[in-house]
């Protein structure tokens, strides 16, 4: 391998779990001083209820805690770290001075139930927040409640059924495209609906007839991803939403891809229903490892009476939580939502202005078609028309040769890159589904290239070596199988 | 354009790569009708100074001794929590799909998975799931689905708002919610619960302690329960309360689930929180959520992996156990930090505190009004005044004082009702002025 990979070698350093390290009687943290008298449990509870000693609790020191998560997180690969062409979670940079303001204590110290009046600053950024997400989507009003994009179908698609129910119109289907995300059928499937998939045709989107085939009266939604999985447009949209409005039916639009459309085109102009936005996808707040994001839900003005309680209202000029909605859903989570989440999204639009959000979703569109064109000489590009902001190729040519996508995927950590996306969509066998987003640099991207080409290249020369990849992490490839076979899911003393 | 690094320059050889003349033109790959024309309407570009001005503005408000709690808890966070949180390898990562390059976040969540289930008693726990609230609905729903029976009880005494999460949840579903009343003692009424229970049950739910702050009786409860072969949800919204309490889990529990915002997790207007979710080994294939599970590399090493995933909405679709799709990785990495920071001695002294410097204000308080139960309580109690909240709680305000949460939101019946909350923020210097000002506020409304 060459020497100007960004994946080199690092000192690694060993760390046992929590439980395995300190001793008793260690303590990270100085308790204050007691200055009432002390009370004792035991005398006040009933026996039953207090509590014996417990096993296996750690006891640490402060800086035995702080090198313990220091060691940890050596070996995560986060965007900071690098490129992370994660198709469809959409890894881009996240704004330090974002994770600051998050922290602002007149932010991080309100409590939920704060009276109102004490609390406008806040309240103020939630519903000027609101009102964005309702001019970048062409949406009518926006919840910004669910605490992620699963959560935000959840309550979307529990609209569209109190929507169907309060006309008299209760029905049992939702159309699934075949190139949706798990989440779709899943949430679906919670609101009590049958889940009809729908075959994508042979340009990778959904053919109009394809949807007047399935549809009919007992049809509640049709569940569409724009730009979808393969990041492919979906071009006949506004004429599959006149086929399902036509008969009774609600367009669901998955917001997951969202970063390729922002100041190009609004989905509130596709025929569009109901839409999630994924914060921490187009919006920049961080991924977390896996969550906290939010999952705002945008709706048109007929769906506007079953948003969740509260709704952030204005009074002149005094902002209102708005607990009057008799036909509200209800509520998806505690509180409002992951407020600290959309500080952070609130700060990214507003320094991104509107000509920063057009340029993000073009510079985005520019980076993936420049991968995709550079690529398919050595991938093969199943469907291969200009894509949004992620493309799709599959492990086919490389399959001749014993080797897989996941393999290709592990050798791309040796290079010193996170893998994109790979098993999905299902539509593709063995795809590999990558999103370069906006955040990176031309040199970044030729490098990804030059590592994809040669790792081709070692496909056909050494498979073994791919077989075998990675090479340089901390560990190398983990039996998933026993994981799955034996659960061993918790320390034990 | 500080986050975008491909500038003009950069454009010009890209764009010839893929057959296009201006950046602008790739609009273009969208159908002619659905490209938008006109700018979007949105403020202007702020810089990185004016946005941090404008936000500090916002954030902006007096300082306040409050006295507030019910569901979110206001404890002393050290600074390693956050210092750890910041670990840019940690909250710009996102799931651990590929666990070689993952290994901080996996053995994180292995570490939080083990200390849930040592807290709560329980023998599996869940990677975490998004809040308290939407943990009691997950429970609800994966009762169902191990038992497949007709109804559900939750007592009163549950967070108002985890049941009406549940209620929104399993709204589709053909599923009764019933509810258990509460007694003078502020615990559930078991009784009444043993009259109306039958086999048609999936599973009784309480919260301990509830949210009057008053201890329930698992046990007694569990008995009930399994009796017509139901299953015993127990959900706890201040954990803190598990370094003095039995836990659930040893007192016939089937499923332990709770809010982990006390643990680390800043109060933040109500979120980000994050749910936790344990249960009897044996349902493991009912639950929902991520799990994370110890495996070896080809070496024979430690590592750790997303396990028993097929039960999961990106394998089984329609026919996944939840449709949650991450947890709330960070949050519960702030829990971990926490607990690991306090310790086992630690975190039981800190319980005391609470318990003690609330025991002090329930007594002061109690000269006062009347204390509107007779049962324990951990960190939280219910005071009936002789006024209407309504009138009373804004002139503390104008002192000052946050005076507690007034009932009548959630339970109609207790007008004259506030729920207050003590930890170790306050001190005992807090608690005499909050009863020195209700005091004589009090006296003046007469």
């Amino acid at each position: 391998m060459k020497e100007n990979w960004p994946g080199a070698c690092g000192l690694i350093l060993e760390e046992p779990l929590i439980f395995e390290k300190g001793a008793k009687g260690r303590i990270g943290y100085s308790l204050p001083r007691l200055d009432v008298d002390e009370a004792d449990p035991g005398k006040i509870w009933p026996s039953k209820l207090i509590r014996k000693d417990w096993q296996g609790f750690p006891e640490m020191s402060e800086v035995e805690v702080v090198r313990h998560f220091t060691h940890l997180a050596q070996w995560n690969y986060g965007v900071d770290s690098g490129f992370y062409p994660l198709g469809s979670c959409t890894m881009k940079y996240n704004p330090k001075v974002n994770e600051d303001l998050a922290r602002l204590p007149g932010f991080s110290g309100l409590h939920p139930y704060q009276p109102e009046e004490i609390a406008q600053g806040a309240l103020r950024l939630m519903y000027d927040l609101q009102n964005f997400l309702c001019r970048i989507s062409g949406m009518d009003q926006v919840t910004l409640q669910p605490s992620a994009g699963a959560q935000g179908e959840l309550t979307g698609m529990l609209m569209v059924r109190a929507y169907l129910n309060a006309h008299g119109n209760p029905r049992k289907k939702v159309l699934v495209p075949d190139t949706a995300h798990g989440t779709n059928p899943a949430s679906s499937s919670l609101c009590g609906y049958q889940v009809i998939q729908v075959k994508s045709n042979e340009r990778g989107i959904l053919s109009p007839q394809a949807i007047e085939e399935k549809m009919d009266e007992d049809v509640a939604a049709l569940m569409i991803t724009n730009p979808n999985t393969l990041g492919l447009f979906e071009e006949h949209i506004c004429q599959i939403a006149e086929i399902v409005h036509q008969k009774g039916g609600q367009i669901y639009c998955d917001g997951a891809n969202l970063n390729a459309l922002m100041g190009l085109s609004r989905v509130g102009d596709m025929g569009v229903d109901v839409l999630h936005f994924n914060l921490h996808k187009t919006f920049s707040t961080p991924h977390g490892g896996g969550g906290p994001g939010a999952g705002p839900v945008g709706v048109k003005d007929h769906l506007v009476r079953y948003l969740p309680v509260p709704m952030i209202t204005k009074d002149q000029e005094r902002f209102r939580f708005d607990y009057d909605r008799p036909q509200s859903i209800g509520k998806v989570r505690s509180f409002y939502g992951n407020f600290g989440i959309l500080i952070r999204a609130y700060a990214y639009i507003l320094s991104m202005g509107p000509a920063g959000l057009k340029r993000a979703s073009l510079v985005a569109l520019l980076n993936a078609n420049y991968l995709r064109g550079k690529l398919k000489d050595f991938y093969f590009l199943p469907y291969d028309f200009p894509c949004m902001h992620e493309c799709v190729f599959s492990d086919r040519l490389q399959s001749q040769y014993g080797v897989t996508a996941l393999d290709i995927a592990k050798r791309l950590m040796d290079y010193g890159f996170h893998p994109p996306t790979i098993y999905f969509p299902l539509v593709v066998h063995g795809a590999l589904m990558i999103e370069p987003t906006e955040s990176e640099a031309k040199e970044t991207l030729d490098q990804f290239i030059a590592a994809m080409v040669q790792i081709a290249k070692e496909a056909q020369t050494d498979p073994g070596l791919l077989k075998n990849a990675p090479h340089k992490t901390k560990v190398s490839r983990l039996d998933e199988v026993l994981a799955n076979r034996k659960p061993k899911l918790r320390w034990k003393p | 354009m500080r986050y975008i690094p491909n500038a003009e320059n950069d454009w010009g050889e890209m764009l010839q790569a893929i057959g296009f003349k201006r950046l602008e033109d790739l609009i273009n790959i969208l159908p002619e009708p659905l490209r938008l024309k006109e700018a979007l309407d949105l403020p202007s570009p702020l810089a990185e100074m004016e946005l941090v001005q404008h936000l500090l503005s916002l954030s902006e408000g007096k300082k306040m001794i409050s006295f507030l709690g019910a569901g979110a808890y206001d404890h002393f966070i050290p600074a390693v929590v956050d210092h750890v949180l910041r670990k840019s390898e940690f909250y710009t990562a996102y799931t651990p799909y590929q666990p070689e390059v993952s290994q901080g976040t996996l053995q994180a969540i292995f570490e939080f998975q083990t200390l849930i289930c040592q807290l709560t008693g329980m023998e599996v726990a869940n990677a975490s799931v998004y809040d308290g609230a939407s943990a009691v609905a997950e429970g609800i729903l994966m009762a169902q689905r191990l038992k497949g029976r007709k109804k559900c009880f939750l007592a009163r005494s549950v967070h108002p708002e985890s049941r009406i999460v549940t209620r929104t949840y399993t709204h589709p579903l053909a599923l009764e919610l019933k509810e258990i009343p509460y007694t003078a003692a502020g615990s559930t009424d078991l009784n009444a619960l043993r009259d109306q229970i039958d086999g048609e049950t999936n599973a009784v739910v309480l919260q301990q302690p509830n949210f009057f702050g008053c201890l329930e009786d698992p046990e007694e409860a569990a008995a009930i329960a399994h009796a017509q072969g139901a299953l015993l949800i127990v959900a706890v919204v201040e954990p803190l309360s598990l370094a003095l309490l039995q836990p659930p889990g040893l007192l016939g529990a089937d499923i332990v689930v709770g809010e982990g915002q006390s643990f680390g997790n800043a109060l933040s207007f109500g979120g980000p929180y994050v749910g936790f979710f344990a249960s009897k080994e044996s349902f493991l294939r009912a639950m929902p959520g991520r799990l994370v599970g110890e495996t070896v590399d080809r070496e024979g090493r430690r590592g750790f992996v997303l396990a028993v995933a097929t039960r999961e909405q990106h394998i089984r679709r329609e026919k996944a156990t939840s449709n949650i799709c991450t947890n709330q990785a960070l949050c519960a990495l702030a829990v971990l930090v926490y607990l690991a920071t306090l310790g086992k001695e630690g975190l039981k002294e800190l319980a005391r505190i609470n318990f003690s410097k609330c025991e002090y204000a329930k007594k002061r308080l109690g000269e006062l009004g009347r204390l509107r139960f007779s049962g324990p309580t951990f960190n939280e109690f219910v005071v009936t005044l002789d006024h209407d909240p309504q009138f009373i709680l804004p002139q503390l305000l104008q002192q000052g004082i946050i005076g507690g949460f007034p009932l009548k939101k959630f339970y109609p019946e207790m007008e004259r009702e506030v729920l207050i909350c003590v930890t170790e923020k306050k001190s005992r210097k807090n608690i005499d002025r909050l009863v020195e000002v209700l005091g004589s506020v009090l006296k003046e409304a007469k």
